[in-house]
């Protein structure tokens, strides 16, 4: 089984240098790209390799790239921006590739500049991964010493100057448009979509903005070519995926697997299944803003179609799975609490409605929950869904609620007439 | 044209508006926060919501913040559908999660925005059982009130103090329902606009302070439609009274002129009419036993029967009282209250208007020009809103270019921002010292009056010329709309030639420039076109005569040695005006008259034009009628005819237009006195106004009869007409259902576009081609020990009027002299240093501001301060 993400990360030793990144075949993309492609034979070459945004989102990269305005008329400043800023609850995969391999992330955004020829990039990194910044602070200058990055890389016409900005830590710059806000300085707050940032971007010019796996997989590509990046697959979506698995698991981690492994898998194979004395109860199979799923979908293909057709999403891939021990009141209190917290505070319906579902889901969980508390949140999940709300964030919220309520119904109740907690 | 369907109803409306603002023209009461009609939408409140559907068929429909949605070839919407429904009125429970409910006790109350479309929306159960959160509130300064715990994050304070008018100061703290709209720390609030905060929150976080200390209900006001009188801007305001005081000023949407907002100058300088300065008795020289009117009327016209009289008007009274003077003492002895500079600079001003070199631009036309220069002017504090409304023009050409490029709509406010970054228009200033505009100027010269006026001469032949090395001229060239603006505040006439100069060079190169030129005061402009010579001309005259002051005080015009001299000559002074002046005190005779809240009459601004303002109330004190009203009872007196007890404005306009036929129009500014709608008069109180037979309770229990108006087809009470009046003659806006200032929509043909009868004022100045301005500026020279004091303007403490007010005189800075760098190092002396200046034989001590950017010789001194008296400037001063 072909990992390539993964097959130059090696626990436990620092990551490769340029030099050694390049001994191990790094930067033969960079080479293919700049000196044998144009850009929009790249565009179409990642296009045709259906790779699905690994963020969250699953929209087709290559698609995203060609909205963005090429030739003579277009901009002249456009940007590529890596999002590193990974906060979803339960997900830490980026961090592997971050920390693992920087040279591989910039390889893969020095390839995406060129394609729609962004002449500067930034990797917005979650103000946590202190060891990542370290790391990729060190990468940036090597590329540059080795030519990868500054003007007239490989003595073209193409320049890009890759930047790292640290983000203060804020779930709400992973959702692309306000990452821009805060990358420009502003407020973290998202931006009304039309315009696209392909179009209207950082500083109002066209941005691309990448998630950390997806620009990792783009060297993979060029250099293997479209056919074998769909090979790598169980499913119709391309590639391998980090997949991560967390909760009262024998073997929590994160792995590289091919796109479409089944949800028992990943979770009795890789995670080594429940811990002892522990019983699988559900997951949120993509992270903490996913619907749960309980233990008649184990079988269902960890892709972006099966999982959505279970009634949830793929998500980041990395789940946090809930066990017959833990109280799923307290489980999705615990979620609720981060996001009314994170919730940026721009749109009503989410810095308002949040803050209530969490007030609701704490008295219940103290066993002060009334009768109707039940169709209050009910209410909420409902109108805090897509376009409701001014971002995602708060439809993200409210999936792990509303599939809780669906699934779990029956623990709501009992603390309700119990006027207490059953688990404690 | 498009067609929408509103609940399977159509219409005809304009493509590519929002479905928000379209649903409003339409006259539907669809709830919203967020968008405001000057500022444009943004999508944060979500309260706006409707039903949007694909087709015919399509049943189940989507849901969609109307304000964000365009307006389609053809449109299918639902306002009514209950998801749609259901789902605005829980916007409002989300917001009134944390809302103190405290409306008994909120200022907003009664016309609150945010009761309003609760009530709209139909909410009005509390299901949220939780503690609310709460917030400290921080002191703004003397001007508006802070009171956060009300806030409902609709994101307006912040989106108008920073975006729209520049301000630095406030901004959105903290995150998640912990957002707070505030300062970095308690302090004045820097922006020269902040008190349109009160109006445009729609809640009552942010409140007039000054009404505070008199407050009233909107409901119990009696309101008139009134004109600024703080600048020669003429923006349009409701001014409000209760109980005989006049309590609060707002702006009155005037599409023409100040649009939705006014400065803070004009919001807040009302106080001057409750101040002490205020002047309630008359006065008689040597003798303070008070008088009855009567004795007092006689005794003036027995003076004025056996002397000549010299009558003096002034820029900051309204035509009708400037004018009743002229006819009281005729025109070859009625002079104009000014410096014959002043006068000369006016008369120019005027001439350029007239001249047909450029279009007059209307004040809120500003924002449609695309390149504008402005020469001499401090447009933050001589003419704020004329500030206001260059950071929206110079926003005109790359939101243009982004609604070209990318496709956005121009009322998609966040998205244009964000494309359009800081690129702005082409802007250049040429001014003495640094302004606010600075930063949204191309290019910033800082140079003398007359440096200045040269540079506009220069450029004017760069146009001609076509000299492609002149970036200035090039810009202008390359306009679409370019605009001059210049102004008389510095005194130098040479600038209003360079200005017509400049605007001739564009006319002859096939653009159609635009000017727009500042004046001192409210009317100015009126009194130019009077064509009254200055008193200046007159002094030979006052030789035993006897002097009639009307509504202004020598000592700001003149030294005050030339005027005691001049006071001194003549046989007696009487005066008349609403406030205590120096001039007063040497008067023989004082009238108190009443201020324009208590006075009718009409004015006319920069731009030529004339615009009526409305007294709000009768004052019960009965020495304060209009100046005209006095003039016109000595002239019968004179003439021994008949007073006519009735007269009415209109027959005092009637008569200035037969004598002087330039003011034809000023009779069309408003309905006359016999304007009827339905045979009614117009209320000037919302029919809620309480307490009416309760209110004189104490005096007497029989309620009064209502005080009937001769000048005007308003009533003082609640009675009339209740639909929407003319729009000259609105005293106030509200409309069922609509308590608050938003209820502007429904007096709107369409929303964000002109009153319904079009906007109040009429242009009195019809250009017609001449053009006659010299082409070359004066030279100044300085010897080693001087410099050219130059005035700088305050926007709190320059003005007159505005600088009595309690609150403003709070924010007036005490006298100084600013000097650059050079200048304090060749003087060896240290800021805050009090130096000795001498400026036209009179010395003067002032501590020294350092100021880095103005040149070498110049020194500017604020101007008008009451603290610093009259100093001749711009003048050539030494320094000890």
């Amino acid at each position: 089984m072909e990992r390539p993400l993964t097959r130059n990360i090696h626990p436990n030793r620092p990551p490769l240098t340029a030099k050694e990144y390049e001994m191990a075949g790094g930067y033969m993309a960079v080479k293919q790209a700049l000196l044998k492609m144009t850009p929009s034979e790249v565009v179409e070459l990642i296009k045709e390799s259906n790779l699905k945004g690994r963020g969250g989102a699953g929209f087709n990269t290559g698609m995203k790239w060609s909205f963005v305005p090429m030739g003579e008329t277009a901009p002249t400043t456009k940007y590529i921006v890596a999002n590193a800023d990974e906060m979803e609850p339960g997900t830490f995969k980026d961090r592997l590739l971050l920390e693992g391999n920087p040279h591989q992330l910039i390889e893969g955004m020095i390839v995406a500049a060129y394609a729609i020829q962004a002449t500067q990039g930034y990797v917005f990194l979650r103000f946590a991964y202190k060891e990542a910044a370290i790391r990729i602070t060190k990468a940036i200058i090597e590329a540059y010493a080795e030519g990868y990055l500054g003007d007239h890389i490989l003595g073209t016409g193409f320049s890009l100057h890759l930047h790292l900005h640290t983000g203060v830590g804020r779930y709400m710059c992973g959702e692309e448009t306000a990452l821009l806000n805060a990358l420009e300085g502003k407020r973290a707050t998202p931006r009304a979509k039309p315009p696209f940032p392909q179009v209207s971007g950082l500083f109002g010019k066209p941005t691309i903005v990448n998630n950390v796996e997806t620009l990792c997989n783009i060297p993979h590509i060029i250099n293997n070519g479209a056919d074998w990046f769909k090979s790598l697959s169980y499913s119709e979506d391309g590639g391998t995926k980090l997949y991560g698995v967390s909760g009262n698991v024998k073997t929590p981690g994160c792995w590289e697997l091919p796109m479409g492994v089944s949800m028992r898998e990943l979770i009795e194979e890789h995670a080594g299944g429940m811990k002892d004395g522990y019983k699988f109860r559900g997951v949120l199979p993509g992270g903490a803003s996913t619907d749960f799923l309980i233990e008649q979908h184990l079988d269902i293909k960890m892709d972006f179609k099966s999982v959505s057709m279970a009634g949830s999403r793929l998500g980041t891939g990395t789940m946090i799975v809930l066990d017959d021990k833990t109280c799923p009141v307290g489980f999705v209190h615990n979620l609720e609490q981060f996001f009314a917290r994170e919730s940026c505070g721009w749109c009503t319906p989410c810095r308002e409605g949040l803050p209530w579902v969490e007030k609701i889901l704490w008295s219940i969980e103290q066993g002060k929950g009334a009768s109707n508390d039940i169709e209050l949140l009910f209410e909420h999940a409902r109108l805090l869904g897509p376009g409701n709300t001014f971002c995602a964030l708060a439809p993200g919220a409210v999936e792990p609620l509303q599939s809780a309520l669906k699934y779990f119904r029956e623990d709501f109740e009992q603390h309700i007439h119990q006027r207490k907690c059953p688990y404690d | 044209m498009a067609t929408l369907y509103v609940d399977n109803r159509i219409y005809e409306v304009t493509e590519g508006k929002n479905l928000l603002e379209t649903c409003l023209s339409l006259g539907f009461d669809l709830p919203y926060f967020c968008w405001h009609p000057a500022m444009g939408s943004v999508g944060a409140c979500r309260q706006c919501a409707i039903k949007i559907f694909k087709d015919e068929s399509d049943t189940t429909g989507r849901l969609v913040m109307s304000c964000m949605e365009p307006v389609g070839k053809e449109t299918r919407i639902s306002v009514n559908h209950p998801d749609a429904e259901k789902f605005r009125k829980q916007i409002i429970e989300w917001l009134m999660t944390n809302h103190p409910h405290d409306c008994a006790v909120c200022d907003e109350g009664g016309s609150c925005h945010l009761q309003d479309m609760t009530v709209m929306t139909g909410h009005n159960y509390r299901r949220f059982e939780y503690p609310k959160r709460t917030y400290l509130n921080q002191y703004l300064g003397p001007l508006i009130n802070h009171e956060m715990n009300r806030c409902i994050q609709c994101y307006r304070c912040v989106r108008f103090y920073k975006d729209y008018a520049g301000g630095k100061d406030l901004d959105v703290y903290a995150a998640h329902n912990h957002v707070y709209f505030g300062r970095e720390k308690d302090g004045i609030l820097e922006s020269e606009f902040s008190g349109n905060l009160a109006e445009v929150c729609p809640t009552g976080v942010f409140t007039d302070k000054t009404l505070k200390q008199h407050y009233s209900r909107k409901w119990d006001f009696t309101f008139a439609p009134s004109v600024c009188q703080h600048c020669s801007l003429g923006c349009n305001i409701i001014a409000g009274e209760r109980y005989g005081e006049l309590r609060q000023i707002t702006s009155r949407y005037n599409g023409d002129v100040n649009g939705y907002f006014i400065c803070d100058r004009g919001r807040f300088g009302y106080e001057v009419a409750n101040s002490p300065k205020r002047l309630l008795q008359p006065q008689l020289k040597n003798d303070n036993t008070s008088f009855g009117q009567e004795f007092i009327i006689n005794d003036i016209s027995e003076l004025i029967a056996t002397s000549n009289c010299i009558g003096i008007g002034s820029p900051r009274a309204s035509n009708e009282s400037n004018f009743a003077l002229q006819q009281l003492v005729g025109k070859e002895n009625f002079f104009a209250g000014l410096s014959k500079q002043e006068y000369q600079l006016n008369q120019t001003a005027l001439k350029l208007l007239q001249s047909g070199v450029a279009e007059i631009s209307s004040l809120k036309q500003i924002e449609q020009y695309d390149a504008i220069v402005t020469l001499g002017e401090d447009l933050t504090n001589t003419a704020p809103m004329a500030a206001l409304a260059v950071r929206q023009a110079v926003r005109k050409e790359p939101v243009e270019n982004a609604q070209q490029t990318i496709n956005l709509a121009s009322w998609h406010d966040a998205a244009l921002r964000e494309f359009v970054q800081h690129e702005h228009g082409a802007l250049f200033i040429f001014h003495p010292h640094a302004t606010k505009l600075d930063e949204i100027a191309t290019k910033v010269t800082y140079a003398t009056p007359e440096e200045i006026a040269s540079e506009g001469f220069r450029i004017a032949r760069n146009i001609e010329s076509s000299a492609d090395s002149d970036p200035i001229a090039a810009a202008l060239l390359k306009a679409e709309r370019p605009l001059i603006i210049v102004g008389t505040s510095l005194f130098n006439e040479d600038l209003l030639n360079a200005a017509g100069a400049l605007a001739h060079s564009l006319q002859k190169k096939g653009k159609t420039p635009g000017i727009f030129i500042i004046q001192a005061e409210c009317n100015s402009m009126g009194l130019a076109m009077m064509n009254t010579p200055s008193v200046e001309d007159a002094f030979y005259k006052f030789e035993n005569n006897i002097l009639i002051v009307l509504e202004n005080d020598l000592y700001r015009k003149f030294p005050a040695q030339q005027v005691d001299e001049l006071l001194n000559k003549c046989k007696q002074i009487i005066t008349f005006d609403h406030i205590k002046t120096h001039t007063n005190e040497k008067a023989g005779i004082v009238v108190p008259v009443g201020i324009f809240s208590e006075a009718d009459g009409t004015l006319i601004n920069n731009e030529g034009r004339a615009q009526r303002f409305f007294q709000v109330f009768i004052p019960q004190n009965e020495w304060l009628k209009e100046s005209w009203r006095w003039l016109y009872t000595l002239k019968a007196l004179k003439e021994s005819t008949a007073i006519d007890e009735n007269l009415s404005l209109g027959t005092v306009q009637q008569d200035l237009i037969e004598a002087l036929p330039q003011f034809k129009g000023i009779e069309q500014t408003a309905p006359d006195e016999d304007f009827r709608l339905n045979g009614q008069k117009i209320p000037r109180s919302p029919h809620r106004y309480s307490g009416r037979t309760a209110i004189q309770a104490n005096i007497n229990v029989s309620e009064p009869k209502p005080l009937e108006d001769n000048d005007s087809p308003m009533s003082f009470t609640m009675e009339g007409f209740r639909g929407i009046p003319p729009s000259s003659a609105t005293p106030f806006f509200w409309s069922p259902g609509w308590n608050s200032v938003q209820s502007i929509n429904k007096f709107q043909i369409e929303v964000g576009g002109p009153l319904h009868d079009g906007n109040p004022g009429v242009r009195l100045i019809k250009p017609a081609f001449t053009s006659e301005f010299k082409l070359s500026s004066n030279k100044t020279s300085l010897k080693a020990n001087e410099w050219l004091a130059v005035p700088i303007y305050h926007i709190f403490g320059s003005e007159e009027l505005s600088a009595e007010a309690d609150s403003i005189q709070e924010l007036t800075p005490a006298p100084y002299i600013a000097l650059n760098q050079s200048s304090i190092d060749k003087l060896g002396i240290k800021e805050n240093e009090v130096i000795t200046i001498e400026l036209n034989k009179e010395t003067y001590q002032l501590p020294v501001k350092f100021r880095p950017e103005i040149t070498d010789k110049i020194a500017l001194i604020p101007y008008g301060l009451t603290a610093m008296g009259y100093i001749a400037l711009p003048g050539i001063i030494s320094i000890k």
